[in-house]
């Protein structure tokens, strides 16, 4: 029971750092709050159904979405947040509210307010030993996590690319006056955290067998949570408040059997966390 | 004598504008953003239907009670939120937003799905409000409101506010205390809200939680956004012209969500400061063909 309930925890954890790690990216480079994030993640969903209707096999229906995520989330940054940048923080943080709204109700029209069934089946088969049981969408979930998380790691830590993209969350200007084409740079976080958006969109829409126009509500006002329990731009420590936002959903609705919104323990275990470590599990004043 | 639909839309829109105005407070005047300010809205109106359906309250002892409920509640979330960092006031609120609306939803306290009811407009003299009665009673409120907008716009509070918005490093520098000032603009938001809340449960006499929900928030950021962010009269203008929109235009209601994202983002995008903003283009052609200032603002 309790290890069927850390491998649940885990899996909804892995979601949700794929989700927030393009948003404490984009923090971390452009200092916005890119709530438009949600709505990506809801557009990979559409576009990895879709193609995955037309095409009928998961893993290019996971690189479609994905690519459709990048590209989106590519096309916000160029026409509207860069022009916004020398406005007021406010400024893009509200385009980006009315984007993402303005998205989900896109989505509504287009595709239809009822929910579309994803069901695709990926040919892992289910893991059972004794009565520990993990299903095939769950070991889904953490095998294209890792692969992305590794991925993402050799990036940012072997390549110089990746010590450019540092270099920017730490001092934009600065790294500009080494040589380095920021625009460029800022380019490559987006298309990269929009595409972990778009695989995380993907993976759940196969995991609940279902897309529907407002999935993206949930996740737009929770990853910012975790964003903020991990430390605003932190990258380790985003993927460690994902794990334990995801675990601790799982063990107090699941173990404790405590009558509230799973929803509201992220943000419940942010206003804790804010009010003793103020820059969050891993953040530094 | 003016038809029921006409008043029941009046009273709406003055309602409004007192939350557009309020959150304008916060974010127009402070600077600060808040993502959650139909949390408040909620909190004010439960407060003044719970007083009035359970302990039996008056209205004019009730709707005073809901602003100060709403006030305390947004003091014990204004000072940890806003001693941090300005960016955790619009996530902490936004998530407010939802636990508020869940709160209301899932505890049977609160009535939960099926909200409250049983709550009737104010008696005075011995009997019940009319409705045009009770829309000039809001107006006034309204009216007094924004007198005292423009009086501690023009005090040192006003001054501080000022500075914080432009430059909140510089400010502190100036020995502003930064987080007092903007604590206190989130308060004094946050309770107008609950005021407002206060009045709309009376006016609807049946509360129900999906009436304070993000979406909500939204509307009212909307208002504050179209009209000019931190413009005394832009968020009124907002209130007015979002309010009748959806009620002369059937389509619009089918997308009114989908409206306010669009103008949301398009406001933002292309016209920042809003319709009544300084350097927008109602302003500018306004001090072109109308009225030129005779000094430089």
């Amino acid at each position: 029971m309790l290890w069927q309930q850390l491998a649940n925890g885990i899996a909804i954890g892995s979601v949700y750092a794929l989700i927030s790690l393009g948003l404490t990216m984009v923090y971390g480079i452009l200092r916005i709050l890119h709530v438009a994030h949600a709505g990506i993640y809801a557009m990979g969903a559409y576009v990895g159904w879709l193609s995955f209707r037309l095409i009928g096999e998961f893993w290019v229906s996971l690189l479609i979405g994905m690519a459709g995520a990048a590209i989106a989330g590519y096309l916000v940054e160029r026409f509207l947040y860069t022009p916004l940048l020398h406005l007021p923080r406010i400024a893009p943080l509200i385009v980006s509210i009315g984007l993402f709204i303005a998205m989900e109700e896109a989505f509504r029209i287009v595709a239809g307010p009822h929910t579309l069934a994803y069901n695709a089946r990926v040919g892992l088969g289910d893991l059972s030993i004794g009565s520990f049981h993990l299903t095939e969408t769950q070991i889904l979930i953490l095998l294209v996590t890792l692969v992305i998380l590794i991925f993402l790691w050799t990036l940012l830590t072997k390549t110089r690319t990746g010590l450019a993209m540092r270099a920017c969350a730490q001092d934009a200007e600065t790294t500009s006056s080494f040589g380095v084409n920021v625009s460029a740079i800022i380019a490559v976080n987006f298309l990269l955290g929009s595409a972990m958006a778009g695989a995380a969109g993907v993976l759940i829409g196969v995991y609940d067998n279902q897309v529907w126009p407002t999935m993206g509500s949930i996740p737009a006002y929770k990853a910012l949570a975790i964003v903020v329990l991990g430390g605003l731009g932190n990258i380790p420590g985003t993927v460690l408040a994902s794990i334990v936002v995801g675990l601790a959903e799982t063990f107090f609705i699941g173990v404790l059997a405590i009558p509230f919104p799973r929803d509201a323990v992220a943000f419940i275990a942010m206003i804790l966390v804010l009010m003793f470590k103020p820059y969050g599990l891993l953040g530094k004043a | 004598m003016i038809s029921g639909y006409l008043i029941t839309i009046l009273i709406t829109i003055v309602i409004f504008a007192i939350l557009a105005h309020s959150l304008n407070i916060i974010t127009g005047h402070a600077g600060q953003i808040s993502l959650g300010h139909a949390a408040f809205f909620g909190i004010g109106a439960y407060t003044s239907a719970l007083l009035y359906t359970e302990a039996g309250l008056p209205f004019w002892l009730s709707v005073p009670l809901a602003a100060l409920v709403a006030g305390l509640i947004g003091a014990l979330l204004g000072v940890p939120c806003l001693r941090v960092r300005d960016d955790f006031l619009a996530i902490t609120t936004m998530g407010i937003n939802f636990v508020v609306e869940a709160i209301f939803l899932y505890i049977p306290f609160f009535g939960g799905a099926m909200g409250i009811g049983g709550i009737n407009l104010p008696k005075w003299f011995g009997r019940e409000m009319t409705k045009p009665e009770y829309f000039f009673l809001i107006l006034i409120v309204f009216i007094l409101l924004l007198l005292l907008d423009r009086r501690l716009g023009r005090s040192w509070i006003g001054l501080a506010w000022a500075s914080i918005r432009e430059d909140d490093q510089a400010a502190e520098a100036m020995s502003v205390d930064v987080v007092r000032f903007k604590v206190l603009a989130f308060i004094l938001g946050s309770a107008i809200a609950g005021l407002a809340g206060g009045f709309y449960a009376h006016f609807l006499t049946f509360i129900m939680p999906q009436n304070f929900g993000f979406g909500q928030s939204i509307v009212i950021l909307s208002m504050v956004v179209f009209g000019g962010i931190g413009t005394r009269w832009g968020p009124i203008v907002g209130a007015i012209i979002l309010g009748v929109l959806p009620e002369v235009s059937r389509p619009i209601m089918e997308y009114r969500t989908l409206v306010y994202g669009v103008l949301l983002l398009g406001m933002m995008r292309f016209q920042p400061g809003g319709l009544l903003g300084s350097g927008s283009m109602m302003t500018t052609a306004f001090r072109r063909f109308v009225y030129k200032p005779s000094r430089l603002e």
